[in-house]
């Protein structure tokens, strides 16, 4: 176990920042498993970047990294993610 | 459209500081006033954010710990010595000083007595904050969904909302202490960190299909998490949020 681990509550407010909705609600599904999970319960590290991994099989799912100025978006882990509009 | 707020668009806004109330000797809640705040839901939390005279800034999460149903915004803060916001929001921090916030944020370790119960709500250490702010709604609105809160702190003096609880127990609330530092004379309860065993003596069984959330250290958290999908909880069902030893 890490102790450093956190979850996807912890990225609420990052994420909420990019996609201009609440994202701890929303549903991802996992490109390397198929397993599907709302976002706040997926893993989180946050370093120089935020990680989510999928609480299945530790695949990343998303990494995002900001400068406060510009936001990058990896998210080749995720295969879908359903957000509901205007949540 | 005219009026219309941008859906979700998060904004800084400055919030000022009401008072600070000691909980324990490391736990301070800090209420602010924060002008046209947009209400929030209870286990919902904010962002805060310093900025140094250099222009540094630190961002942190707090969970709120008022519940909706007040015009104040509190946040209950533990001091972590070696933080970098969280000294300044306990010990620093006056009446009519400002801060910058964000939220609130979050959605999924949220309740409402709308969605139903049994609660079972477990809380490690200053988790408790957003399980209070689901116990004061519960209260404030007259909710009689049976309710269940596991509370393990260090020793009795470390207890947060120690007498709040002390008050809310009953009407359907059950709360229960374990202490696994140092226990008072005479001490009754559990003396351990939580484990499968008081868990299924507290209670509620898997079978009554309980809503399940776990807010504590991470080490707390997966223990607690582990320990009740052992005992047949559904994991949907727990909802946990986990806090890092770099929180501060």
């Amino acid at each position: 176990m890490d102790e450093l681990m956190l979850d996807g509550n912890a990225a609420a407010g990052l994420l909420q920042e990019v996609f201009a909705v609440e994202v701890t609600t929303a549903v991802g599904t996992c490109d390397g498993c198929g397993a599907v999970d709302e976002v706040g319960a997926v893993r989180v590290y946050m370093g120089a970047g935020t990680v989510l991994r999928c609480p299945q099989c530790e695949s990343i799912l998303m990494k995002v990294v900001t400068d406060g100025q510009r936001v990058w978006i990896d998210m080749r882990g995720v295969r879908t993610l359903e957000l509901r509009a205007g949540a | 459209m005219a009026g219309a707020a941008v859906l979700g668009r998060l904004i800084w806004r400055v919030a000022e500081v009401v008072d600070v109330v000691a909980e324990t000797a490391r736990v301070k809640t800090v209420g602010f006033d924060v002008p046209d705040w947009p209400g929030h839901l209870p286990g919902q939390h904010v962002d805060v954010r310093l900025t140094a005279d250099d222009g540094y800034q630190a961002q942190r999460s707090y969970s709120i710990a008022s519940a909706p149903d007040r015009a104040r915004l509190d946040l209950t803060v533990e001091r972590l010595d070696d933080g970098e916001v969280s000294p300044y929001l306990t010990e620093e921090l006056q009446q009519g000083d400002q801060i910058e916030l964000r939220g609130p944020v979050g959605g999924y370790f949220v309740w409402e007595p709308s969605r139903g119960g049994p609660l079972l709500l477990v809380a490690g250490g200053s988790g408790i904050v957003p399980l209070m702010a689901m116990l004061r709604h519960r209260a404030a609105t007259g909710s009689d969904v049976p309710a269940i809160l596991l509370f393990s702190s260090r020793g009795w003096e470390d207890v947060i909302y120690r007498d709040e609880l002390e008050h809310l127990d009953g009407n359907g609330l059950s709360v229960v202490h374990t202490l696994t530092r140092s226990q008072p004379d005479g001490w009754r309860g559990y003396a351990r960190r939580v484990d499968k065993d008081m868990l299924a003596e507290v209670g509620p069984s898997a079978s009554e299909h309980p809503h399940v959330y776990v807010c504590g250290p991470t080490p707390f958290v997966e223990a607690a998490a582990e320990a009740l999908v052992s005992l047949g909880h559904e994991p949907a069902q727990i909802r946990t949020e986990r806090f890092g030893p770099t929180g501060g």
